[in-house]
């Protein structure tokens, strides 16, 4: 949904080919994840079909990358009206960890040992966006600490969890062992 | 596991480690081992037995019962005195809020180990220099700590913690009176000097942000290590 706001403003910036501008998209916001060509082309295509960008005339040489493209004046205020606008919180209510916990409870599985081994996946994986960011630039350090925070934000809701797991068993499994938890 | 002797790679040892407070147990059998040069993270809800744990690793308190392993020897069975010797030549401490004496200079502060290890002064203030320049710290040897921000005090705090040539660093939540910025920066210092001085440091938080710089967790639930002791890892 954000590649071709990402690539209109980057054309704010300046116009650029498309080939230009998938480069600079990959190495901005594409870690790990370039954006194909095909998507580049068809993205700038329905960008000047919708009149947010216009493409200069063709210049001479070869391959389909002989555009250049320039933002429109509309486009320019979608840009301003983007950024303006503050992303949907999300508060995954209903996530993969909080199923898999009732769901081991439920089914007398070991709750507690998921949430063990969850955590450690967790800060295994917390381990390897710190040296991302110990050891990379400026914006690998920016990525790196949102992907942390979030992190962080699970790892806290497991130690709760884990806290709250005999009263969460007596509430989805009443009858069972609810002794044994606590202990 | 009670009664087996440390893993000839370990560092430090804590064997089936007990110790309580009056009638508070704080830990009830724990086992943990430390290999040489390794960064480890002691993590733990709060009144878990984590600090105590590192404490007992230090030798700081004794433990009830139980083995504490350090290079080899029995640091349990050590006098009060001879504990005291060896925190001040083989180990480190930086702790939450620094624990600098506030009335004297910061020189004075990181060359103290020395000075109380009978180094001569002059060597003492030289290596002293050469530690705070190291961290980033120049020029300000003669300034008071009590006129230090909370970065440079826990800079300093690495700097008095590194200044004696430990084998092993404990720090109990460094970073822990600091902003995020800030404790990065503190816990970028601590790491990468201990890699390169190939020293060992055991370090007890409640941060997963500051845990995540150690290369292994391991979780202390209820006065014992639960998950990623090394016994469960190597066994």
């Amino acid at each position: 949904m954000s590649v071709p706001l990402a690539l209109l403003g980057l054309l704010e910036r300046e116009p650029s080919h498309g080939y230009d501008l998938k480069r600079e998209y990959d190495s901005y916001f594409g870690r790990g994840k370039p954006l194909p060509f095909g998507q580049v082309y068809s993205t700038l295509a329905r960008l000047a079909r919708d009149g947010k960008i216009v493409a200069g005339d063709t210049e001479p040489g070869s391959g389909p990358d002989r555009k250049r493209y320039a933002i429109t004046e509309d486009g320019r205020r979608e840009v301003e009206a983007w950024l303006a606008e503050p992303i949907e919180p999300e508060p995954h209510l209903q996530t993969v960890l909080f199923i898999k916990v009732v769901l081991s409870l439920m089914l007398e599985r070991d709750a507690q040992g998921y949430l063990d081994k969850q955590r450690a996946a967790h800060l295994s994986r917390m381990r390897e966006l710190t040296e991302l960011k110990r050891t990379g630039g400026v914006i690998e350090a920016l990525l790196a600490d949102h992907g942390l925070y979030h992190l962080e934000a699970d790892l806290r809701w497991i130690e709760t969890t884990s806290a709250r797991l005999a009263s969460l068993l007596a509430l989805v499994n009443p009858l069972e062992h609810v002794h044994e938890l606590e202990e | 596991m009670p009664g087996t002797q440390p893993a000839p790679q370990d560092i430090l040892r804590a064997i089936d480690v007990h110790k309580s407070f009056g009638l508070t147990p704080a830990l009830q059998g724990a086992d943990f081992g430390v290999q040489p040069g390794e960064i480890v993270a002691i993590m733990g809800p709060s009144g878990s037995g984590k600090s105590t744990l590192l404490h007992c690793l230090a030798g700081i308190f004794p433990p009830d019962r139980g083995e504490i392993w350090f290079d080899g020897q029995r640091l349990d069975l050590l006098g009060e005195g001879e504990r005291t010797a060896l925190r001040r030549t083989s180990f480190g401490f930086v702790f939450q809020f620094g624990q600098l004496v506030p009335e004297l200079t910061t020189a004075d502060n990181v060359a103290l180990p020395l000075l109380l290890g009978k180094v001569k002064r002059k060597e003492a203030y030289a290596r002293a220099t050469e530690w705070l320049d190291r961290l980033g710290l120049q020029g300000l040897g003669g300034r008071r700590t009590g006129e230090l921000s909370g970065g440079q005090a826990q800079r300093v705090a690495i700097a008095r913690a590194l200044v004696g040539n430990p084998k092993v660093i404990f720090a109990d939540e460094p970073t822990g009176s600091l902003d995020s910025l800030t404790s990065e920066q503190t816990m970028n210092l601590l790491v990468d000097t201990a890699r390169q001085q190939h020293i060992t440091v055991v370090l007890v938080t409640h941060d997963a942000r500051v845990a995540a710089y150690a290369e292994r967790e391991v979780m202390v639930r209820d006065g014992k290590v639960t998950m990623g002791n090394i016994l469960e890892v190597t066994n």
